[in-house]
């Protein structure tokens, strides 16, 4: 059965096994991101505060839309969705 | 009344196109934030939003425009190409506008709207990389770009270029050493290609072998401090040697957050995440000496973060 996906950014593919792609459970992307830190627990330090909450500059974005300007962590998610975890720009 | 425009016209004398206005940007003290620090001991920032293009950016960008131009890889036809965050775009652009040089620039499609919208103003061709692979992405996308067409294009490589740094030994370097009176005891920049700190660093090192130099990384490889690299995590510039500084300090984005808002409110100083990072490590290694000039690098003012409702709170 198809699952929703977070794609993976380079610097952090090293706490999900190099992989750039994470099948996850949830119908929200809230219910999605905690999925993702369940399967994979080295990475929630680097996406959540020490309330469990998302730290100001973890961007998510489903298809074009920063889902913060979507309904935020409560924005819906279809089995065939991808949401995108993205970095800042660094460097130069 | 009839005017006539010859009567308005008068001789002035030679007046300097933009270039001429690079460098030589204030150095700024830091007074509310440092005012618990000992006697002794100041912080000083040069502003080097009062650069042309608004950023530090501009003066790697010149020198690697015109040694190429020097040594004939540019100004015959082809097209300037790099990837960046925006600033070092920025200032090509810039620069190249008035040269008649093209300018391709690839840069991850999550750049703030400001900067695309800055970068096509000036008439740059923007290739937008894919926003999950962030900057190295975008670099490797240039790297293919520039070996699949080496004819059109002019690779400026602003990572491996050895003219980023040494624009550094040229002027900022100088221009700190002059301004302090050569009282500077450390000197605290942030890494991004780390031509600032490469560059500044080995001139002031030259001159007073006993300063400390202090670069500053984002403390985790996901961060929202723009313009920074966390080292390990990423493509390390060609042009860092990781034995160079004295001491690395890892900053958190929230601090950053925290200090570009301060840095408003109390010393009326609006600038971009990169110099709220280089606040707090500068005043961080102050808090720490009996007496010391710390000197850090602001470079750019906070027009370009605007739409990051996160940076500014209410």
């Amino acid at each position: 059965m198809p699952m929703p996906v977070i794609r993976i950014p380079t610097p952090l593919r090293s706490y999900v096994n190099g992989l750039s792609e994470i099948p996850v459970q949830g119908q929200t992307v809230a219910a999605a991101m905690e999925n993702l830190l369940t399967q994979y627990p080295a990475m929630r330090p680097h996406l959540t505060n020490t309330n469990g909450q998302l730290r100001p500059f973890v961007n998510l974005f489903l298809g074009e839309s920063n889902v913060r300007d979507l309904q935020g962590l409560e924005t819906p998610l279809k089995e065939d969705d991808k949401l995108l975890l993205i970095p800042s720009i660094a460097g130069g | 009344m009839t005017t006539t425009t010859h009567q308005l016209r008068v001789d002035i004398p030679a007046v300097a196109g933009l270039e001429a206005h690079v460098g030589n940007t204030p150095l700024l003290p830091l007074t509310h934030l440092a005012s618990r620090l000992r006697p002794g001991v100041q912080v000083l920032a040069k502003a080097e939003w009062f650069n042309p293009g608004g950023s530090v950016k501009d003066r790697p960008a010149l020198n690697i425009i015109r040694t190429a131009i020097d040594c004939g890889q540019l100004g015959q036809g082809q097209r300037l190409l790099d990837s960046t965050s925006g600033n070092m775009g920025i200032a090509y652009a810039t620069f190249c506008a008035p040269l008649g040089i093209p300018v391709t620039l690839v840069m991850p499609s999550n750049a703030s709207p400001e900067r695309i919208s800055i970068l096509r103003s000036l008439g740059a061709e923007l290739i937008l990389s894919d926003p999950v692979e962030g900057s190295d992405g975008a670099l490797r996308l240039a790297r293919q770009m520039a070996a699949d067409a080496p004819q059109r294009y002019f690779y400026a490589n602003q990572y491996d270029n050895p003219a980023n740094w040494e624009a550094h030994f040229w002027s900022t370097g100088p221009e700190i050493l002059n301004q302090t009176g050569g009282a500077v005891t450390h000197f605290v920049a942030g890494l991004g290609t780390s031509g600032t700190l490469t560059g500044v660093g080995k001139y002031l090192r030259e001159n007073n072998p006993h300063i400390r130099i202090i670069g500053i990384q984002p403390d985790r490889p996901m961060h929202g401090i723009e313009g920074l690299k966390h080292m390990p995590s990423a493509i390390r510039p060609g042009i860092y040697d990781p034995a160079f500084p004295d001491q690395l300090l890892h900053i958190q984005t929230e601090t950053a957050y925290e200090m570009v808002r301060r840095l408003g409110r109390q010393e009326g100083l609006f600038v971009g995440i990169s110099s709220g990072a280089a606040a707090a490590a500068a005043l961080q290694i102050a808090a720490g000496l009996e007496s010391g000039v710390v000197v850090t690098i602001f470079p750019d003012a906070g027009y370009k973060y605007l739409s990051n409702p996160e940076i500014w709170g209410g």
